[in-house]
Order: C-alpha cells, then sequence, then structure tokens
C-alpha cells in the first residue's frame, strides 16, 4: 500500500489578483516505511504539502489519497501521526500523559494507553522521565516527547515539519539517528519538511527538491539514508553523501536561478 | 484600615524570609501605638475615634457573637463565590464556543460588571423576602461572576496555534478540544479571575446586608453598634470585616497557588 499519493496536486491562497498559487502540478508517491524529504526555499510550498497530506489545509484540485483513503478519513481514523518544528506539549501534562494524548482522545482505556506510552518513551530513550513536567525538559528531549506522541497510533505515516528546525546542531545530528532507528523500528513511512540539505540526505530514502512561487517538484535526488548495518556517521563522512548534497544544492540552484 | 495593612502588606510579598516579614508588623504595631497615644494625650471623642485598646476590649468580650456573624457573612460570600465562579467560567465556555453567545453574553456580563451593588440590593430583597440570606447571596454571585467571566474569557480564547493544529490533527471533537487544551490552558488566568473574586466576595456579601434582611451578619451589626453609639463596637466588627476579608484574599492566593503549581506560564 503506498503511503502518500499525489497526482495533480494544486493549491492557491484567496483569489483574483491577490491570489497565491502555492502548489503547482505536484505528483508524488511515499511508499510504505520509504523516507521523503521535502526541501526548498522558504514560500516553495513545502509545509503547505504537508499540510495537505495531514488534512489541515484543503487542496484546490487534484488527487490526494493516504494510504488508500482521502486525507479526511485517513486523519479521523488517526493513519498519521504528526510533529511540528514546536513540540507543543501540553506543560498541564506530565511526559508520559502528554505521549497518551491522542489515544485518550480517541477513547482508548488508561491502562492499555499508559502501557504503550511507557514503551514509546524507551523507544525515545527517555522512560525515566515519564513523570516529568513537559518544562523540565531541554528542548531535544520535548521534541522526542512529541514524536513519541506522533507514533502512539501506530500510525503508517510520520509526517513531521522542521522537527529539528530549532535545536542546535549537534543535539540536532543526535535526534536524526534517533529519528531512523524510529524509523526502522516502526517501519513507518516519513514525509519530513527541512530547510537543510545534509538533513535531508542522510534521513532519506529520496530528497523531493521543490521551488518557489508556484511551487512544483524541481528534481528528486537519492538520498543516503542509512540501513541497520550501517551508522549514521560513517554515511557524514561517506563521499556519496557529499555528492548527493551536491546534487541537492545544484537542483535547488536550478529550480531558483 | 490601618490595622489590616501590616498584614497583608507581608502576605502579598509571598513567601520571604521571615526577616522580610518583620519591618511590616514593626510598622503595624508602631501605628496602633501612636494611634492609642493620640486619642488619649489629645482626648479624642469616641464617635470619632476609638482607642486600639477599648477596641480590642469589644473583640474580646463580643467574641462568640464576631464569630457566629462572621460565619453567617462569610458563609454567604462563599456560597455567592462558589455559585459565581462556577457561572462565570460556564458562561465564558459557551461565549468562546460559540461566536452567537459569546456576541450575546459578553456585553450583558460586562454591563452588569457597571452594576452599583447598592442597586440591586434592595431590589433582591423585595423579590425574596427580607428573611432569607439568598438576595444577599445573589449580590455575591452577580459581583463575582464578572471578574471570572472576563479572566476566564480571555484565558478560554488563548489557545497556542500548535495545541489548536495537533488537536485538529487528532480529529479531536470541540468538547474533548475544551477539555483537553482551552480548560486547563486557561487555569492560570480563572484562577488569577478567583483570586480578584474572593475579597470582593466578602465587600459584596457586608454591604448587602445594609440594605435589609437578616439582622445576623457583619454588616448589620457594625450599622447596629453604630446606631447604638456603642463605637469600640462598630470598630471591632470592622476590625472582624478586615479579617475575614484577609482570609478570603489569602484562600483565593493558596488555592492559585495550589492550582498552578508547577507550570512555566
Amino acid at each position: 500500500m503506498t503511503a502518500v499519493e499525489l497526482a495533480d496536486l494544486q493549491k492557491r491562497f484567496g483569489d483574483g489578483d491577490t491570489a497565491v498559487h502555492a502548489l503547482d502540478g505536484i505528483d508524488l508517491e511515499v511508499g510504505a516505511g520509504e523516507f521523503v524529504s521535502l526541501i526548498g526555499p522558504s514560500g516553495c510550498g513545502k509545509s503547505t504539502l504537508l499540510r495537505v497530506v495531514a488534512d489541515l489545509e484543503q487542496p484546490t484540485s487534484g488527487t490526494v489519497l493516504v494510504g488508500g483513503k482521502t486525507p479526511h478519513q485517513a486523519r479521523l481514523d488517526q493513519d498519521y501521526g504528526i510533529a511540528f518544528q514546536q513540540a507543543g506539549l501540553l506543560e498541564w501534562r506530565s511526559v508520559v500523559e502528554n505521549v497518551e494524548l491522542p489515544l485518550h482522545v480517541h477513547g482508548i482505556d488508561k491502562a492499555e494507553r499508559r502501557a504503550r506510552a511507557v514503551e514509546l518513551l524507551e523507544l525515545v530513550g527517555l522512560g525515566e522521565f515519564a513523570g516529568a513536567r513537559p518544562s523540565e525538559l531541554s528542548g531535544g528531549m520535548q521534541q522526542r516527547v512529541a514524536i513519541a506522541r506522533a507514533l502512539a497510533p501506530r500510525p503508517r505515516l510520520l509526517l513531521m515539519d522542521e522537527p529539528f528546525g530549532a535545536l542546535d546542531e549537534m543535539t540536532r545530528e543526535r535526534m536524526q539517528a534517533e529519528l531512523l532507528r524510529i524509523a526502522r523500528e516502526t517501519e513507518a513511512a516519513v514525509l519530513f519538511v527541512t530547510h537543510s540539505i545534509p538533513e535531508a540526505v542522510v534521513l532519506s530514502d529520496r530528497v523531493v527538491v521543490m521551488s518557489p512561487r508556484p511551487g512544483r517538484i524541481t528534481e528528486v535526488v537519492t538520498g543516503e539514508r542509512p540501513g541497520a548495518d550501517r551508522h549514521v556517521d560513517d554515511v557524514r563522512e561517506s563521499s556519496a553523501f557529499f555528492t548527493a548534497i551536491t546534487a541537492v544544492r545544484e537542483a535547488l540552484r536550478k529550480g531558483h536561478p | 484600615m490601618t490595622r489590616a495593612v501590616p498584614g497583608a502588606a507581608g502576605i502579598d510579598a509571598g513567601p520571604r524570609g521571615s526577616s522580610g516579614a518583620w519591618p511590616p508588623v514593626v510598622f503595624g504595631i508602631g501605628l496602633l501605638v501612636l494611634w492609642e497615644l493620640v486619642v488619649r494625650v489629645a482626648g479624642v471623642p469616641a464617635f470619632l475615634l476609638p482607642a486600639p485598646s477599648a477596641i480590642a476590649e469589644e473583640i474580646g468580650t463580643q467574641f462568640s457573637v464576631i464569630l457566629s456573624t462572621a460565619a453567617i457573612t462569610g458563609g454567604n460570600a462563599l456560597v455567592g463565590l462558589v455559585a459565581g465562579f462556577v457561572f462565570g467560567v460556564a458562561l465564558a465556555l459557551l461565549a468562546t464556543w460559540s461566536r452567537l453567545v459569546g456576541e450575546l453574553v459578553t456585553p450583558v456580563v460586562l454591563a452588569a460588571s457597571a452594576v452599583p451593588i447598592v442597586a440591586l440590593a434592595p431590589v433582591f430583597t423585595t423579590m425574596f423576602g427580607s428573611a432569607t440570606e439568598i438576595p444577599r447571596r445573589l449580590v455575591v454571585t452577580v459581583v463575582v461572576t464578572v471578574p471570572v467571566f472576563v479572566a476566564s474569557a480571555r484565558g478560554l480564547r488563548q489557545v497556542r496555534p500548535v495545541h489548536a493544529e495537533l488537536m485538529t490533527a487528532l480529529a479531536a471533537t470541540p468538547w474533548q478540544h475544551a477539555r483537553f487544551v482551552r480548560l486547563p490552558g486557561a487555569v492560570p488566568h480563572i484562577m488569577t479571575g478567583l483570586r480578584l473574586a474572593a475579597p470582593a466576595a466578602v465587600i459584596a456579601s457586608i454591604v448587602a446586608e445594609y440594605f435589609g434582611g437578616p439582622q445576623n451578619g457583619l454588616g448589620s451589626r457594625i450599622t447596629a453598634a453604630a446606631a447604638n453609639t456603642a463605637y469600640a463596637r462598630a470598630w471591632a466588627f470592622v476590625a472582624a470585616s478586615i479579617a475575614l476579608g484577609l482570609l478570603f484574599h489569602l484562600a483565593g492566593l493558596l488555592v492559585e497557588r495550589l492550582v498552578t503549581r508547577g507550570r512555566t506560564a
């Protein structure tokens, strides 16, 4: 089953002379378990594209299928998990209660959701912080809680909108390694919006390069996502990594002369 | 009023070291001594200003009456505070939930804040009769509803965009949105409303007694004592009113601290 299927997607904001043509003729497929990054300059519509998939924006025209369903149905069925640039934790809930939130909303009983949340906190390496308040955690830890929260309903698709954008470089690289491990263990497909070329290359099976006004896909570059047998730091020092970075950079320049 | 100032200042300043609490206490005692001296040396007549010692003596002899009347006035204030709090929060929830309700209710509640309690008390007494506490409790309810509504409505509207998006992505119902995000997020604002309303409830409860009803509370005792030229006794009940107001202020502060403990916002 294809995780995401977009065909001739168009998105305009407003109408008449003031209309903004945000997305134009987007064709994209994300396979099951595939990691796809969207990269491009500000205003290229990459976040809008993610939000259309999440049913937070409505497309103007074109086909959008999420796991074979309409985005609306996929949202109601909790088929995707989402993480934003801000962790957006509820500060009046403990860490474990924040991870439980999606299950709580969907009426899963307390024992079951607690067990699932504890399991997820172990997965993101925060098992010992279950009872802590979000304000007691660092930015990187908060973002890991947000990822655990997104994974709570066992989604087949993870939507991430610059989740590491607010983190420092060191934390960011550690989080990338964590995310690779989590994506491998959960076998979820990931659609990942980022500004960072190295981040896109090291995480992704494919890097989708976009150009602005109107937002179009200019090129799709093969990424260097490491398998279980390879450490991410080895990828970062490999020549294939630098070749891919150059390819993405050139694709970005082509789309934005 | 001078009697209340030292204590209030020390409390408002929050958790300080004992060294920080002492200067206002010393200042207050100094004021009382000065008051006593001025009254004795200058021979100020009792109707103008009784001596603190005379007031203290009245507090001693009237202590059981003070306790029972304070219980009546405090009880009315508490009932009205709880009713007004629940009513204010419920109205604010409705007002933020539905734009129509918000546009209908908000101006009415804000207009209610301009209604002088003096105007309401006699009318309520006529409506419900003078043998019941209901008019006074209603006055307190009206007085409390306004600040609680205003503070709650402000808090309920301040939902962080990321939280709103999250609830949409989670396909939460409007009620779940209110329960999981809006209400808990508004708690600090709601508690501020409660803290402001608590001492106002006592004031409303006392003032409402000046306009009829059973002669069993602090307010009616103050008027009765003053009418009987028992000035020191009137001041003794005034002192009890101040203490009751302080008690509500402190309780409101305590509840606010307890509920919002461990929050960053």
